[in-house]
């Protein structure tokens, strides 16, 4: 990027003053940020997305705060899969998240097959006439090949219960996640197709800047931004308002 | 963790290694390669500069140019002084002399505070055989005191919980004061995860810490976090004077220069290490010993250290008669493979031991853990005679235990092949001495073989 506005500048179609550049630099980053950008996708009967990242990116919250927009703002009928059947009190954790945005939960016991609450999840979706379901995971670090063989797996099980399903795969990173991001969304889109990323955690002081590596490299758009703890802080991604973010002091 | 970056330093200095001598220029551009690894492995920027700066110095300084061997020189002196970065020779808690020891835990959301805590609990009482209680503080999370209960539990640990409506540093007090009527030896606080910036979060922090008088405070960090890692360090130093730090999820491949730079910047240990899943993957942190791991010298000390606790000393000797006299069976390779793999992830393990920090075929080998998970099904699928004498295993007996672990026949024919081969060469091994780590890293190739002088 950096190497692309020298050239402009050289070439003479940035003028060589500080706020020009600035101004276009924002514009490149924009640029890259925008990448394979496309919109989640609702239109499976039932909509199947999968929640998939590292431990303590913010899965779990991002799950309920995309089930309260999706029955509050669009009135649409949402399951969720507590299919972290490793983390102690998981199901409980998303079982509160389906109270307050008004889902249905369905989960297994501790220590169950994750791949077959998986399963159970997007069943009982599909007899229930429900339009989404929303399949939570275990945090997992994406160098266990173990557990990437088993996220696989689990996206398998979903693809045969319902042919086309995970419509939408989406991966969490933590907006203060440094180098190493790029590393997880690479593993992490060869076990799990992932569509797109949730970048979470914007409230605080990090900028999440990885996300541009993503998107050059891996063609992986930023989809939702998160920004607190509350149902509400979840936004689209806007490439303008992160590279000016990006650039601020 | 810091894998890639050793192999950096590693490539630069084994440049400077086989020439012997050092010029200013060759000086600086090992300075170059070194701040490069540096700023790429998420160190701060103003750790790299200050660190390059006195390396630097010592570097060009007379013990350099002037000794026989300047690369082993550079080397001995980055490792001291990365050494020196990340803490010295290692922090402990403090104590109290009176009444329970009082553990505060804060850090950001998502950083592995409520793990951690039970992982603490784990650890003191392995060690100290404490009486140990842990106080649900988080009250905004979902299902947060639920997850430090089921964990607590786990851990044999009793925790002090008031639900969700109460107060987060009335719920501290009051553990406080139960914790010492029943006469604990450690009172773990966990809190909910908190955003710097966040004045009210900060101050209610600042509360709890009034209320409690901790021993300790510990900062719990995300290994992976990037740049931020200074700003919140600084931030939560300032609100909360945090005693030492915490560092989580060390089991990933995160370059982790957070761990380098919150020390230098805040002046705070690394006083312990959390490097896996499991409640047991916690240990103190070892500046020095992660010093060398970074530099590609292993971390031998805590290979032997795992490895101590997995294997008893009868068991050992045992072994060694079984593999003289070739009773060594498949049940007797199902156990040592068991004991290998609790020592933790074999990847981890390799990365422990010296010179596998060079060796980038054996790294970039990704360790197949699925593959030992298919032969302990194998074996487990084996009948005990089977077991004990692999020649039995033909035709239906093969078919059987294919279908019944999941696999081929033909991976079952080769299992029984390797192990043959396997046996007849430790039975060679076990009818002299048993090797060391050194001649194992020769035989694998990750050591050179000692250079033969020929007149």
């Amino acid at each position: 990027m950096v190497e692309r506005l020298e050239h402009e500048v050289e070439a003479g179609s940035v003028a060589a003053d500080g706020e020009a550049v600035r101004e276009r630099l924002i514009e490149i980053l924009a640029e890259v940020a925008s990448t394979a950008r496309a919109p989640i996708d609702l239109s499976g009967e039932p909509a199947v997305l999968l929640m998939v990242g590292v431990n303590g990116t913010g899965k779990t919250t991002t799950i309920g705060k995309i089930a309260w927009h999706l029955s509050k703002e669009f009135g649409l009928s949402v399951v969720l899969g507590a299919a972290d059947t490793y983390r102690a009190a998981a199901a409980e954790q998303l079982a509160e998240w389906a109270e307050r945005a008004g889902a249905e939960l369905i989960r297994g016991e501790e220590g169950a097959d994750p791949g077959s609450v998986a399963f159970d999840a997007v069943e009982a979706a599909s007899a229930r006439n429900a339009d989404v379901v929303i399949v939570d995971t275990a945090g997992r670090l994406h160098t266990q090949s173990n557990l990437m063989d088993e996220l696989a797996k689990v996206r398998r099980v979903i693809t045969k219960q319902l042919p086309g399903a995970p419509h939408e795969t989406l991966l969490s990173i933590d907006a203060t996640t440094g180098q190493n991001g790029l590393r997880q969304a690479q593993l992490f889109a060869e076990a799990a197709e992932v569509d797109g990323v949730v970048l979470t955690k914007l409230d605080g002081t990090a900028k999440g800047g990885i996300v541009l590596a993503i998107a050059a490299e891996l063609n992986i758009p930023v989809k939702l931004i998160g920004t607190g703890e509350s149902l509400e802080d979840l936004r689209p991604f806007d490439p303008s308002d992160f590279a000016n973010a990006l650039l601020a002091e | 963790m810091f894998d890639q970056l050793s192999d950096r330093l590693q490539a630069t200095l084994s440049e400077v290694r086989s020439r012997g001598k050092l010029s200013e220029a060759d000086v600086d551009s090992a300075m170059r390669e070194i701040r490069l690894a540096l700023l790429e492995a998420d160190v701060n920027f103003k750790v790299v500069k200050s660190f390059t700066a006195t390396l630097k110095e010592r570097c060009l300084g007379a013990e350099v140019l002037e000794s026989l061997d300047p690369g082993q020189q550079v080397v001995k002196i980055v490792n001291e002084e990365l050494t020196g970065l990340m803490g010295g020779t290692g922090s402990e808690l403090a104590m109290s002399s009176s009444g329970p020891t009082v553990i505060l835990m804060a850090g950001l959301q998502g950083s592995g505070k409520t793990t951690a805590c039970a992982k603490l609990a784990r650890f003191l009482r392995e060690n100290g055989k404490k009486d140990v209680a842990l106080a649900a503080c988080d009250v905004y999370r979902p299902a947060a005191v639920d997850q430090l209960v089921t964990v607590g539990e786990r851990v044999g640990a009793h925790v002090y919980q008031q639900g969700t409506d109460a107060d987060p540093v009335e719920i501290a007090g009051w553990a406080l004061d139960r914790a010492r009527e029943e006469r604990r030896d450690v009172l773990i606080v966990d809190t909910a995860g908190r955003l710097h910036i966040d004045q009210d979060l900060m101050e209610e922090l600042a509360k709890i810490r009034k209320r409690v008088k901790p021993h300790d405070v510990l900062l719990v960090v995300d290994a992976m976090t990037g740049q931020d890692a200074v700003g919140v360090a600084e931030s939560f130093a300032e609100a909360a004077e945090f005693d030492g730090v915490v560092m989580t999820k060390l089991d990933g491949d995160a370059r982790g220069g957070a761990a380098l730079s919150v020390k230098a910047v805040t002046g705070k240990p690394i006083l312990f290490a959390s490097t896996g899943e499991k409640l047991e993957a916690f240990d103190r942190f070892h500046p020095d010993r992660m010093a060398s791991r970074i530099l590609g010298m292993g971390d031998v000390l805590s290979l032997i250290e795992k490895a101590e606790q997995q294997i008893d000393e009868k068991q050992a000797l045992d072994l060694e008669q079984k593999l003289k006299s070739n009773q060594f069976t498949l049940e007797d390779f199902l156990q040592q493979l068991k004991q290998v793999r609790k020592m933790g992830p074999l990847s981890s393990l390799l990365g422990m031991m010296p010179g596998m920090g060079a060796m980038k075929q054996l790294k970039n080998a990704n360790v197949d853990e699925s593959e030992l998970d298919r032969v302990e099904a194998i074996i487990l699928s084996m009948t005990p005679e089977e077991r004990a004498n692999p020649a039995l295993i033909k035709g239906s007996r093969r078919k059987r235990i294919a279908n019944g672990s999941g696999t081929k026949i033909q991976q079952v024919n080769q299992l029984v092949k390797q192990f043959d081969q396997m046996r007849k060469m430790m039975r060679h091994m076990a009818s002299g001495k048993m090797p060391d780590a050194q001649q194992i890293a020769q035989m694998t190739g990750a050591a050179p073989r000692p250079k033969i002088r020929r007149r």
